[in-house]
């Protein structure tokens, strides 16, 4: 089974690197094929993987890899309930969002390029989800955000792409930095980078409360980043200009999953500090009312959509924020199925009628049968009807909250849910009801499909979580805490919490007290009041987008002509781009350009005048060498010369001169002798 | 007896005579036999120096012997070097001789 477990990501790597490297010389849709075949048998190794699980056993192995100084890093793979659940749904959304995209991206010119990305994807979120060391999440998390990088600007021609790329990979730069400074301290105050000792450490009491919190508010900072949480959210609803496909798959399964799965993952470390619970409560919380009022104003189908997707986003984080550990999950799984419906079948709607604009839809219905029937179920599964998907797993998370004891965030997620189901049904309407704008076709079989798949399983997937089953996904993912790599730390979490709320004050005893229920909410079964309060707002939101957008008995522009301020307030999305691009960008570029001016004029400057100055003294000294040293040289050498000319006189060659010369001589010395 | 002072006064007359003929001769034979004059007139100086001042000994004497053997000798030497000048230059005139110029 460990094989099988290694074999899961690396599969859609040997996919990434055939299409890669010979994707160019593979002809038509056959660049697909490498992805496709891979990832289809990882998906069933996934599956194999997930009873494996559910059969009460689990795959948890490290091998060394390297060591520097105390620590050992290693690289192994673990799958327990929480991981096998991950696998399931990142390999049945990647391998229909694979599928569909032959269909939709065929005949575009990076064909096989895009399989290739789409493997690498795919492979490092297999990766992230079986890491069993901080180290290892680390470098799939990284991976994860280049792969989305890479496919947001896929079609980097368009300036629009290329800036939502590199949008998305700052964004994420700055949350994966808080991840990083959260992995160090973890791993340098617990000596390890593995995941079940580092849980151990903190279920001990090793850390104290107060690091705890900080470390763990630091991780939770990349998973801001990654999905997409108020204030880093800002990257998500500009990812929509890579090809909707990639939309579906990054809102589904893998970008944004992995921030919630990786707190899923730390729950043990998130579980043991209430505070910060709270701000994960609270973060999810806001974004998950923000989120679903900017999606109410929205025109851009994607956008629409985008802004959903934080919002439920938004859920997850206020599901575990609370300790609904489970519920969090559970709806992330959900999720997964009928936001990529959701995707996959905008895609379908905007390859039919080339246009994301919804004032230049309607009536879709009629001509695209399998899409709106779809996209009907999915809209029904996250406004949260029962029985589809999404009503039992919001279900799970109101639950969560309205335990935890918070009463702001109970109202914020009650609200929440109650304008989910206006915006989707408000999209609903537009785009497939009401009269026809523009005729459209049916998608190709190959994307259809996949939509008819997803379909299925946005309705069905909550079935698992059906709280009168005594064995459903709470008991599996609760159960894998007795054993697996969140595993033994979660018993001495349990003591730990008990002593925190002996003294922590009423929001720490409400979310200790969650966390408990977390662990036993399969014992407690149905909660009817939750329940009832989820349908009856849903029901308003959804008769209320009827009345206003099917049959009009209320104006379509009643909200904008009544509060036109808050109306621009949402239209501009709460002018947070703006606000970052005042705040943020704005100083940024001034403080690079005075940076550059300073550059320019004071170090070029210094460095251009040392130069000219270095040859200004140069010049003088060659002059000097020229006129002075040459001079002295020659002067010296022509001196000698003018002597030698004179006194070559002498050497006439004549023997009697010289004679004369001696007799000279000798007179002078007599002279000079006797004179004296 | 003759005094001293005209031995000496004889002997630079007969000096000066060579040493005027050193000087002016052009013929390389004639300079050498000046040389030898002047040798002469220095052999005569010693003599008579013997003979007046120093009358113990011989040194004079036989220093003007040891003169004239190196005159015989110088006198070889000489008259071998003008006819090898001869040969190359066709000529024994001492101002022909002039290839040792700067």
């Amino acid at each position: 089974m460990t094989t099988a477990v290694f074999l899961i990501p690396l599969l859609p790597f040997l996919g990434f690197a055939l299409t890669i490297f010979f994707g160019r010389r593979m002809p038509g849709n056959v660049g697909a094929a490498p992805a496709i075949a891979t990832a289809s048998i990882s998906s069933v190794l996934s599956f194999a993987t997930l009873f494996y699980v559910i059969s009460g056993r689990a795959v948890d192995v490290s091998y060394p890899w390297f060591a520097t100084g105390d620590y050992l890093v290693s690289i192994g793979v673990t799958a327990d309930p929480l991981g096998a659940l991950m696998l399931v749904v990142v390999s049945v959304v990647g391998l229909l969002v694979e599928i569909y995209s032959v269909g939709y991206m065929h005949g575009d010119t990076r064909f096989s390029r895009y399989f290739a990305y789409i493997s690498l994807f795919v492979f490092s979120m297999y990766g992230l989800v079986l890491a069993n060391s901080f180290f290892l999440l680390f470098i799939f998390w990284e991976l994860v955000g280049i792969c989305s990088y890479l496919l947001i600007g896929f079609w980097f021609e368009k300036k629009s792409a290329a800036d939502a790329g590199k949008k998305a990979f700052i964004t994420n730069r700055v949350g994966d930095f808080g991840f990083l400074i959260g992995v160090l301290m973890l791993a340098s105050a617990a000596g390890t980078f593995q995941f079940k000792e580092v849980f151990h450490a903190a279920g001990s009491g090793q850390f104290t409360p107060a690091f705890l919190t900080v470390a763990t508010i630091f991780l939770f900072g990349g998973a801001i980043g990654k999905s997409a949480q108020f204030p880093l959210h800002v990257w998500l609803p500009d990812a929509m200009e890579g090809p909707t496909p990639i939309s579906a798959l990054i809102h589904a399964a893998t970008m944004v999953a992995a921030g919630v799965y990786m707190v899923a993952r730390c729950f043990p470390l998130f579980s043991a500090s209430p505070e910060a619970s709270l701000v994960v409560a609270t973060i999810g919380g806001i974004t998950a009312i923000m989120a679903a009022t900017i999606a109410c104003t929205q025109f851009d189908i994607k956008r629409v959509l985008a802004y959903s997707t934080l919002s439920q986003l938004g859920y997850m984080m206020l599901g575990l924020g609370c300790g609904g550990y489970v519920a969090g999950m559970f709806h992330l799984m959900t999720h997964a199925f009928f936001k990529a419906l959701l995707f996959l079948a905008a895609g379908s709607v905007i390859h039919a009628i080339h246009e994301q604009d919804i004032r230049q839809m309607g009536g879709l219905s009629k001509y695209m049968k399998v899409t709106s029937l779809t996209f009907l179920a999915a809209c029904l599964a996250i406004a949260g009807v029962p029985p589809f998907s999404g009503f039992w797993s919001k279900d799970e998370i109101l639950v969560a909250v309205r335990q935890s004891g918070n009463t702001t965030l109970y109202v914020l997620a009650v609200a929440g849910a109650a304008l989910t189901a206006f915006y989707m049904f408000r999209l609903y309407f537009i785009v497939f009801a009401g009269g026809e704008k523009k005729k459209a076709h049916e998608s190709p079989a190959v994307m259809s499909v996949p939509l008819a798949v997803l379909g299925v399983l946005a309705v069905c997937a909550g079935w698992v979580g059906l709280p009168w089953m005594k064995t459903n996904i709470v008991s599996f993912l609760t159960g894998s805490q007795a054993h697996g790599a969140v595993g033994a730390a979660v018993q001495a979490v349990h003591g730990a919490t008990a002593q925190l709320q002996a003294h922590a004050g009423a929001a720490a005893q409400g979310v200790a007290g969650a966390v408990g229920e977390g662990a036993h909410a399969a014992h407690h079964g149905p909660d009817y009041a939750v329940m009832a309060t989820s349908l009856l707002v849903v029901g308003a939101g959804i008769l209320l987008a009827y009345a206003t957008y099917m049959k009009g008995w209320v104006s379509r522009e009643a909200f904008s002509k009544r509060l036109p301020l808050l109306y621009k307030l949402l239209y501009n999305k709460y002018y947070v781009d703006e606000i970052y691009q005042a705040l943020i960008i704005g100083p940024l570029v001034k403080l690079t350009r005075g940076l550059s001016g300073f550059d320019l004029a004071v170090i070029d400057g210094a460095v251009n005048g040392t130069a000219s100055v270095t040859v200004i003294l140069s010049r003088a000294k060659r002059w000097f060498d020229l006129y002075v040293i040459d001079g002295l040289v020659n002067g010296v050498a022509w001196l000698t010369q003018l002597f030698g000319r004179v006194g070559r006189r002498v050497q006439s060659g004549y023997v009697q001169q010289y004679a004369l010369m001696i007799l000279i001589g000798f007179g002078a010395i007599l002279i000079v002798k006797f004179l004296r | 007896m003759t005094p001293l002072s005209q031995y000496l006064a004889l002997g630079a007359v007969v000096f000066v005579i060579g040493l005027f003929g050193v000087l002016t001769r052009r013929n390389a034979i004639g300079i050498l036999i000046s040389i030898e004059i002047m040798l002469g007139a220095v052999n005569l100086n010693l003599v008579a120096f013997s003979r007046f001042v120093e009358t113990s000994t011989l040194n004079g004497q036989v220093f003007s012997v040891f003169v004239m053997t190196v005159a015989a000798g110088e006198a070889a030497v000489g008259l071998a070097l003008i006819l090898a000048l001869y040969k190359s230059i066709k000529a024994v005139f001492a101002d022909k001789f002039n290839i040792l110029r700067w």
